[in-house]
Parts: C-alpha cells; structure tokens; sequence
C-alpha cells in the first residue's frame, strides 16, 4: 500500500530494509531527516547509528565498518560530500563495498541550502584522487528513493564499489505517496576477505598501498576491469514519449520532472517532443543516446540541469556531431523556467541548430 | 644434553623482515604487540589499523586482520570496525603526525565517545616516514627539516602537545598511560601498560590510549644509544612518563 513520504525518509527506512544496520553521519542540510531517522530507526532495528564529529569521520568510519563486511552507508549534501572525498577514493580503491549519499545543494562554496545539481562531476569523474569510480544513481521520485537505496547495496555488494545516490534536495524535501518492498532478500555475496578476526583462516588486510614497482599500477587494472564490467552489465534510464520525438529533452532528478510535465504538456498542443531521464549517471547511457542521435526523426537535444552544464559534457560526448546538443540551466538553487525551456525546444522543433 | 627453547618470535609476528631503521622504537613495539596479543590468546580476533607513517605497513609483520586508514582517520575507521564488529578487539597504531596533526579531531572524539578501542600513540618528536619535519610534539629547540633553526614558540611556531594529557582530562576514557622504550625495565613497563590496554577493552570497559616515547636516531641525526639517552633525558621533561588516567587499578 502507498503511503506520503518524504524523500530523505524513504531512502532511510530502504536502507533498513535492505539490511543495512550501521549508519555514520553528520547533520547537513537538506538531508537532515536522514540523520534524525535513523537515530531514532537504527536502536529499533538492532542497528548502530553515530552521529560523527564531522564528515571526514563519518566517511571513514564507512570504512571501518565496510571493510568488516556489514552493510553501511553515510549520507551528506554538496559541502558535506567535498569533505568525505578522500575517504571515497580509499573506499573505491580497496574495494569496499558501501552506499553514499549526496542530496545536493546550492554551490560552490557554502552556497545555499536549495536543491541544486552543481555536483555532477565530482560524483560520475571523481571527486577525489586517483583514477576511480563510482556507481552513480539518480533518482527523481520518492519511490525512486527507496527503490533505488536497496538496489545501490545489492550493486555495492556485487561489484565491491561504493554506490552514490545522487539527487538535489527538492526530492530529499519531496513528500510523495510510495511503497515499501514487502518481500525483499539481499542475494548472498561473498564476504570473506573482510575483517573479522583471522579465526581458522589465513589473516585478511584491506589496503590500499603498495610501494612494489607494479603493485598500484596492478589494482588500477583490477579497477578498471571492474569498471568495464559494470557498464558492460548494468545501466538505468527512463525514455517518456522519445519513439517519434523531434527534439529529445535530456535530464536527471527534478529538471527531469520538469521536462516530462512540458514534453505532456507539447505534446498536447502536437509538438513531436520526448524527454530522456538517466537514472545512472554512471554507468551512462552513452549507447541509447547515440542510437537516439542516428534516428532519423531525431532533430537534436536540449539538456536541462540545474547547474552550469555538467552532464551536458557527457550527452555531447554520447552524440557526438551526429546531432546537435543544447543546454539550459540554472545554477544556485534555482529552478530552470518552464517557459524557458518551451521557447528552446519550439526553437529546435522549426530547425534552429543553436538556442540559448 | 637436552635443549630447551626459552625465547621465541611471538606467533603474532610474521617472518618478514622490517623496514625500520636502526634504533628505530617500532620494531621493539611491534614485537611487545605481538607478545601481548600470543599471551592474552586473542590472536583470532583481533583487528589491528595501520596508520600513514613508518608503520604504514605494519600489516606485513603481524599475522592479524588487518586495516589501512587513510592519514589521521585511524580512530574513526577504528569506530567502523569496533561498531561492524563488537567482538573483535580493535587497535589503532598512530604516530605523532598522524595522531596529534591531521587525525586529532578523530583522536579526541573517538575518547571521548568512550568508544571500546585501544590506540598505540607512538611519539618520536619528528615525521620520520616524509624525512624529519617538525611534529606537534616536536620539542621547543628541536631542530627538523621545517624548523631548522629550532622549534620557536615566539615564531608562532607552538608548543610541543602532550596528547596523553589531553585525553586523560575527557570523561570517557578509562586507561591513559606514557611509556617508553628505551630499556628492558621501560620495554617490560611498555607491556605491562599495553596489555593492561587490551584487557580493558577485553572486559568491555572501555577506551585506553598508551602513549609510547620512541627514538628515531636516523631523522635526530644520532646513534641509537644517544637515542636513547635523549628520550630518558629531554623529552621525558616535556613528556612525563606516568599513569593519567586509570577507572580500573585493580585491573592488571
């Protein structure tokens, strides 16, 4: 049965669900209902919740805690998750396996606490050091909240990678009716190269270091083959009215929604117009848009975000010169305009190549 | 005539030979560890956090689970691993900068959450690992790589902390202590205190901390023997050597 929840709520409750009984954060803005529900959850559940001294903490107690094999997650918003970014880069580099979360907010710097996307790149190219990556989901929906918190852990658990979900505060905020899973079961993965106590086993250690002369060179490797796998096996998005579209608007988390509401709303008034929606950030859908871009009926995209154009820079990259690429954003919090985005697509619809 | 073995390795420690320079005190350390882990029987439980340091390998000589953190963050890895796994008992092993410079925020509120760990405070005075910078506990006078002309408090350039000190003043932790181990009385101190560490944790009392005084001859540009002459005779009168702090003195 659906009930009214709110967004930050449901990725906490299905994080529970999915088996997660240790949880390390710091209050930040718009994310707080996370940290508050999950002080007042985890005791009910058996579970171990720790309000940190700060974000640096709270990441590598993650770590701690993910290289003794349990399920755990840490979540922040934008200032919160630039400091966590060296503990991402150990995570990522020993193979841990964790679930993250940034509920993005206005930036740079202290920014504001509106709901905002400016953190695109430090999450899908690598926010800290080294060559690394994480699975990045998107969600747009409350339902989106919780059914992709208990996927993150079953991907987190399969590939040994820490899985972000990455969304602005406006769905954080969001109270919208969902559903809990009633019957969910973790598939079992294999835990036995973590820390436990070397009892009737050879000793375990998660590292990260190696001063031999291909030792670091060699887990790069290992990391990359990993990477290769998950985009080979697993990619998330949403196509809306894009089988006879003109113009294709490109959008994750609330510009998304946005985009969906207008391509309804012209599609009412017979404008040929689709919406593309990622729902993993990475892997990307690089393939589905290049196919879109080589359609015939395809005249361009117009991509939407919430920034200054981040994921723009991957769209272009998908499509290439085969279409042409557009962007409207907005940055600080602020919402792109409706009006905006109808005045670039009827623009593109009548052939203009470029708009804003 | 019959031969009886009367000294061994500890079991604790592995056959790889170690990096540290002569006179350095974390071979003697790592050995009292491993002794201390063999004779309280918690070999198969224990998880051990290996610090950003000379020690930052510290995992190639004990035969134990073992964890890496990034510079600093030991006790808060350590408050992962204690939480994931309350059974285990979980040590960190810091030295100076990684302990009292970058990791001092995660030091403090790991004590004084009261969380059930032990951590090893391995004060040299000096970077050893980056080449012999100034430390926080690098004494007034001390010349290092980046204090060449002496450490000068009228330079803005501080004064030495005593971390032990500090945490003895927090409510939560039950066991602080300053050794050294310069001699056989001070190394068979050293132990007594580190044991003591473990068993408290052991018992579920909670948080202990020894801080252990240690030379490092190769960045104080002395012999060893000088070494350790210098931690007997000039830190010791910066760092006092003593029992801050202890809930349980029936414990041994």
């Amino acid at each position: 049965m659906k009930e009214l929840i709110k967004g930050n709520e449901a990725l906490a409750e299905a994080a529970i669900i999915a088996g997660c009984r240790h949880y390390f954060g710091y209050p930040i803005t718009p994310q707080n209902e996370i940290t508050a529900y999950m002080a007042k959850r985890m005791p009910e559940v058996g579970g171990v919740f720790v309000q940190a001294e700060s974000e640096v903490a709270s990441i590598n107690m993650v770590f701690g805690a993910a290289a003794a094999g349990v399920r755990v997650m840490t979540t922040t918003s934008s200032p919160g998750f630039s400091l966590m970014q060296e503990g991402v880069s150990y995570l990522a580099a020993a193979h841990l396996p964790c679930v993250l979360a940034n509920i993005m907010r206005g930036g740079p710097g202290l920014g504001n606490i509106a709901g905002s996307q400016g953190d695109y790149f430090q999450a899908v190219k690598g926010g800290g050091h080294g060559d690394y990556r994480l699975i990045v989901l998107t969600p747009a929906y409350v339902q989106e909240m919780i059914d992709f918190t208990i996927l993150a852990f079953d991907l987190a658990d399969k590939y040994l990678i820490p899985v972000l979900i990455l969304t602005d505060g406006i769905v954080g905020q969001m109270v919208e009716p969902a559903e809990f899973p009633k019957d969910y079961k973790p598939n079992f993965y294999d835990k036995s190269w973590a820390l436990t106590g070397a009892k009737g086993r050879p000793k375990n250690v998660v590292r990260t270091l190696w001063l031999d002369d291909y030792g670091v060179e060699n887990n790069n490797i290992k990391l990359q083959q990993k990477y290769a796998r998950i985009k080979a096996e697993f990619v998330m998005y949403e196509e809306f009215m894009t089988e006879d579209a003109e113009v294709i608007l490109v959008a994750y988390g609330t510009p998304a929604r946005i985009c969906k509401a207008i391509t309804k709303k012209l599609r009412n008034e017979g404008y040929k117009v689709g919406t593309f929606r990622l729902q993993s950030a990475f892997p990307f859908p690089e393939y589905r848009l290049m196919e879109l871009a080589l359609e015939k009926h395809v005249k361009g995209f117009l991509v939407v975000e919430m920034s200054a154009g981040q994921m723009v820079e991957d769209v272009r990259l998908s499509v290439r010169d085969y279409k042409p690429v557009n962007f409207y954003g907005r940055m600080g919090g602020v919402l792109p305009e409706e009006r905006k985005i109808i005045e670039y697509t009827l623009d593109m619809l009548k052939g203009k190549v470029e708009v804003n | 005539m019959e031969l009886k073995l009367i000294f061994d390795k500890p079991k604790t420690m592995t056959d790889t030979k170690t990096h540290y320079c002569p006179g350095c005190g974390h071979g003697v350390l790592h050995r009292i560890v491993a002794e201390v882990i063999d004779e309280l029987g918690i070999k198969d439980r224990v998880i051990g956090i290996a610090p950003v340091g000379c020690a930052v390998t510290a995992y190639d000589y004990w035969d134990i689970d073992m964890c890496e953190a990034a510079h600093g963050r030991v006790a808060a890895v350590a408050t992962g691993l204690k939480r994931a796994r309350p059974d285990a008992i979980v040590f960190g092993y810091q030295g100076d900068g990684d302990l009292a410079a970058i990791g001092l925020a995660e030091t403090i509120h790991a004590a004084n959450r009261g969380e059930l760990i032990t951590i090893i405070f391995v004060n040299n005075a000096t970077y050893g690992m980056t080449g012999g910078q100034m430390a926080p506990t690098t004494l007034v006078g001390q010349v290092t790589k980046t204090s060449p002309k002496g450490r000068n408090p009228n330079n803005f350039e501080g004064y030495p902390l005593r971390v032990a000190e500090m945490i003895a003043m927090l409510e939560a932790p039950v066991y602080v202590e300053r050794c050294m181990v310069t001699s056989t009385e001070s190394v068979f101190n050293t132990k007594r205190a580190i044991k003591k560490a473990f068993t408290l944790q052991m018992q579920g009392k909670g948080y202990s901390f020894v801080e252990v005084l240690s030379g490092c001859p190769n960045e104080w540009h002395i012999n060893p023997v000088e070494a350790n002459r210098w931690i007997e005779e000039e830190m010791t009168k910066f760092f006092p050597l003593g029992v801050f702090k202890d809930k349980y003195p029936e414990i041994k």
